[in-house]
């Protein structure tokens, strides 16, 4: 990685230099202030580098540099699914078919993006066993919040006004809790039981006719499927509640088991988690929601239907909950889950999810004897250990994560989930090898063996990255946060 | 195809090292009762030769804006991007990095992101600035919701002219967050002040107004402030950040937020996304911000650096008290307004601005003269104008099919007041020739 400073590119400005990109006029110019009021007209012209191409192109690929991605090598970043992104998928989604297509073209000139639109949304269904998709949300937690929005005008619908509460696990993402509050609820949390399910007793308690319903991932963010599913399946829906599926982990159960087949009524995918599209340094993302029959009048509008001659988008839908994006939503990221599936097949999807969870459990198996683990039993796509036995030595998971760095690594989700101290999450994913596995599980144990014995390289880590650990106090107590032209 | 590159073999022995029999054995904690008993109905897998040619095939299913003439805008342009904003966004290290929570290994994003704020911040004229917010349309709906949280009222005004699928966003959110929406009517393609005034009470937390407008109308941002702050209410502004470059930043005219869509930097039309929201405030507002924020600091050594800050306002920290629910963001998009606005630079997005500027009134003024319609409206506008079509618009516009033209958006669809109402958009893309094509292909339809 480059270890030299690169300049702000405001500091590589030279006052008068630029390219010329655009053409002259072709029209007859007219003076501006003849074409809008001088009172609207800006004075000062904004301050916006003056660069050359070749300035610009140095600076960001200079920046770059400075980064790591999944192909620069191993990303075990638990609950995020950094998967490799397949090439052809980027080629795909840039077909000037897809890329320079306007929204608003007349349907029957985007009946190719109405069609893999409509065959995203069955493909899902299928996948998910639910009934019908929207893909319209931008991301997870847009996912999240649209779902909830379509629970509470459910319940609405039905004359049920009173169900204001989420119930939420305390092992739960962030974004659940966040979400519901968004959503206009008030969050209530469930603890989990020894085993890291949910815990029956307690959510038994929790229930009323003031619950609208309760968010779940499973498997959960301890990488453990609750076995109990249908019984929490079965307590929620006898108290007239509904169940969110919280699909960030679904990369572990694809082809084997469904959410709509385990009870769940409301369902959001991660497309740049399980469906291979890349994170682009935190988004764009995508967030399909898929419910089951009978909230499917509630979905964003519009969804796009077939009459076996033509699609078209349908946004006569009275109950729907209206838009909660622009348009159709991340159209090209969704172009690129399109093409993972067909590239895949029935087959090939299973075989990730198989994969996919035999690669962490072998990481676990490997890494046990030098780690905490905190719950011993097999796991599915994630493995999350405890760093509380290099606690004794002085050094904190925190370290642990940056001495990978130093080994060449992307850490793992550290401090999450809340339930389990000193936390780390590996998620290996199914597209790494047997050698980059060992070669990681080495990297690990010696890390465990230097925590022992010299600690002080922990404390000191990272040595070998673009900079050293960062002052992040100071960011948040004396905030800059754009640079300070002149 | 697949992704997996551990061999049959290389399974068994990991299977082994585990002591499992098979792998179907690592599902064992899945109850029988919801184990799928059979195959998903999913085509059979495809090559990378067989994909190629499928969605080839797909996409030709499609008429692109490569090879026909677009006057279609209304909330997506077809602006010009530089070659070296598709370049330099495919490096690896840019578009397969995950959010950057290391920032050891992450300082190519984060500056990236500092550069970003500081330009968003110098356009609008405000001191504040996200990474990034979905779209322009929920960058409205998450300032409404700031505006509530800060001024503890729930009232949100909306003015008519805003972008019809934004109000709809806005209203979404709004309903199940238990903010209350009215609308401000519009006259001669503007804001009307005076429904405005009328609408404002003591609960109304902001004023929420756009311009240029859905109309292409530059709306009187100073006087609509000035009405906003006299009822102690907030001003937000959504804009077009090309436009900034020759009209007046918001925040110089008393914006208190501004928010928007910045498709227009870099991105292309896509069938509507992915896009990217755009949000900056005033100072006060600094930690009542949703989404990701980067701040400069040091490094042990001293040495400069960037790091995600002030993230107690997050999800991740603060849970159900956070100020937004947003996790992903568009950051690809918003490295992507970095660069070309890197590109293109003072003198080449000034330029950009002039040139759809003078081509949209050329544009406007040839279209009257074909005597086929009157203008809607006497306000100033930018590179977008709505006029109305004696005719009717939709044989208007199959008509220009035909010839390879896309032609304007069909107004009546989101403003039934504006019958035959036709608006055009002009980027600095179309030529003189395109634009007088249009002109004669309109004629021979009227």
């Amino acid at each position: 990685m480059l270890k030299k400073e690169e300049k702000l590119v405001f500091e590589l400005s030279v006052p008068g230099r630029y390219t010329n990109l655009l053409p002259g006029c072709d029209v007859d110019e007219k003076e501006i202030t003849g074409l809008i009021p001088e009172e609207f007209l800006r004075e000062d012209d904004p301050d916006l580098p003056e660069l050359g191409e070749v300035d610009v192109v140095r600076h960001f690929t200079h920046l770059s540099q400075k980064n790591y991605g999944v192909d620069s090598g191993f990303y075990p970043l638990g609950s995020c699914t950094m998967k490799y992104n397949p090439k052809v998928n980027e080629e795909v989604s840039r077909l000037d078919g897809f890329s320079k297509v306007h929204p608003y073209q007349p349907e029957e000139t985007v009946q190719g993006c109405l069609e893999l639109l409509y065959m995203t949304d069955k493909f899902l269904s299928e996948i998910t066993g639910m009934d019908r998709f929207s893909l319209q949300p931008a991301a997870g937690a847009h996912g999240e919040m649209t779902g909830l929005m379509i629970m509470k005008a459910f319940h609405e619908n039905n004359g049920d006004h009173k169900r204001n509460k989420i119930i939420v696990p305390d092992s739960a993402h962030g974004t659940n809790p966040a979400s519901a509050a968004t959503a206009g609820f008030e969050v209530v949390e469930v603890r989990s039981d020894e085993r890291g399910g949910i815990d029956i007793n307690a959510l038994k308690e929790l229930m009323s006719d003031e619950v609208a319903g309760l968010m779940l991932t499973n498997p959960n963010t301890l990488g453990l499927f609750d076995e109990n599913i249908h019984l929490i399946a079965e307590i929620v829906h006898d108290a007239g509640g509904l169940l969110y599926y919280d699909g960030a982990n679904a990369n572990a159960i694809i082809g084997i088991s469904r959410p709509g087949d385990m009870g769940f009524d409301i369902v959001h995918l991660n497309l740049h988690k399980t469906f291979s599209t890349p994170h682009g340094g935190g988004g764009p993302g995508s967030g399909p929601v898929g419910v089951k029959k009978q909230l499917i009048p509630f979905l964003p509008r519009p969804v796009v239907e077939y009459d076996n001659s033509r699609y078209y988008f349908d946004y006569d839908r009275p109950l729907s909950i209206g838009r909660v994006k622009s348009f159709y939503g991340n159209f090209s990221v969704v172009v690129k889950a399109y093409a993972y599936i067909r590239s895949l097949g029935a087959d090939g999807l299973r075989k990730v999810s198989e994969a996919a969870v035999l690669n962490a459990n072998y990481i676990k198996e490997k890494l046990k004897a030098y780690y905490h683990l905190p719950y011993d039993r097999t796991c599915m796509h994630e493995v999350v250990f405890s760093g509380q036995w290099q606690k004794e030595f002085g050094v904190s998971t925190l370290d642990i994560a940056k001495r990978l760095l130093d080994f060449g690594y992307h850490p793992p989700t550290i401090y999450f989930p809340l339930i389990v101290k000193e936390a780390f999450m590996i998620e290996p994913t199914e597209t790494e090898s047997k050698e980059t596995l060992d070669e990681f599980i080495n990297a690990m144990i010696e890390i465990a063996n230097e925590a022992k014995n010299e600690p002080e390289k922990l404390l000191n880590a990272p040595l070998d990255t673009p900079v050293l650990r960062l002052d992040e106090a100071r960011a948040a107590r004396k905030p800059v946060l754009k640079y300070e032209c002149g | 195809m697949s992704y997996i590159p551990t061999t049959g073999e290389q399974q068994r022995q990991m299977l082994a090292e585990i002591g499992a029999v098979s792998i179907d054995e690592l599902f064992a904690d899945i109850p029988e009762s919801v184990r799928l008993k059979k195959e998903l109905d999913i085509p059979k897998a495809m090559s990378e030769l067989e994909l190629k040619a499928h969605m080839q095939d797909m996409a030709g299913k499609n008429i692109s804006l490569d090879k026909y003439t677009c006057f279609l805008g209304a909330g997506a342009y077809d602006h010009y991007i530089p070659s070296v904003v598709t370049n330099l966004l495919s490096r690896q290290e840019f578009y397969t990095a995950y959010t950057p929570y290391q920032p050891e290994i992450s300082q190519g994003t984060l500056q990236a992101i500092f550069e970003y704020q500081t330009m968003i911040c110098s356009l609008t004229g405000m001191d504040v600035s996200n990474a990034s917010l979905y779209d322009g349309a929920t960058a409205l709906a998450e300032a409404a919701s700031m505006a509530c949280e800060s001024t503890r009222r729930t009232e949100i005004i909306v003015v008519r002219s805003i972008h019809p699928e934004s109000r709809e966003v806005v209203s979404t959110y709004a309903r199940f967050k238990g903010m209350t929406v009215s609308e401000c009517g519009i006259k001669d393609g503007v804001a009307d002040l005076k429904n405005l005034e009328e609408l404002l009470n003591d609960n109304t937390a902001a004023v929420l107004v756009q311009s240029p407008n859905f109309f292409g109308a530059v709306e009187n941002i100073r006087e609509i402030a000035e009405i906003a702050h006299r009822n102690k209410s907030l001003l937000v502004v959504s804009c077009d950040p090309i436009s900034l470059a020759i009209l007046k930043a918001p925040g110089h005219l008393g914006a208190d937020i501004v928010a928007g869509e910045g498709q227009v930097l870099g991105n292309p039309v896509s069938f509507g996304g992915p896009y990217l929201g755009f949000m900056a405030a005033k100072k006060d507002f600094t930690r009542r911000m949703p989404g990701r924020i980067v701040g400069e600091t040091v490094d042990r050594n001293g040495k400069r650096g960037y790091v995600l800050t002030l993230q107690t306002r997050e999800q991740h920290i603060r849970r159900e008290k956070a100020t937004s629910n947003i996790c992903s963001n568009q950051a690809l998009n918003a490295l992507a307004a970095t660069i070309y606005l890197s590109a293109m630079g003072k003198n080449g997005l000034k330029k950009a601005a002039e040139l759809c500027l003078q081509k949209a009134h050329y544009a406007y003024n040839r279209l009257l003269e074909t005597g086929c319609f009157s203008p809607a409206f006497e306000s100033p506008f930018f590179k977008e104008f709505l006029l109305i079509y004696h005719g009717d618009v939709d044989k208007l516009n199959k008509h220009l099919l035909s010839r390879n033209i896309i032609g304007g958006f069909a107004a009546e669809r989101y403003y039934p007041e504006f019958k035959g109402g036709y608006l055009v958009a002009v980027t600095e893309k179309r030529t003189k020739e395109d634009i007088d094509r249009f002109v004669s292909e309109v004629i021979s339809a009227c």
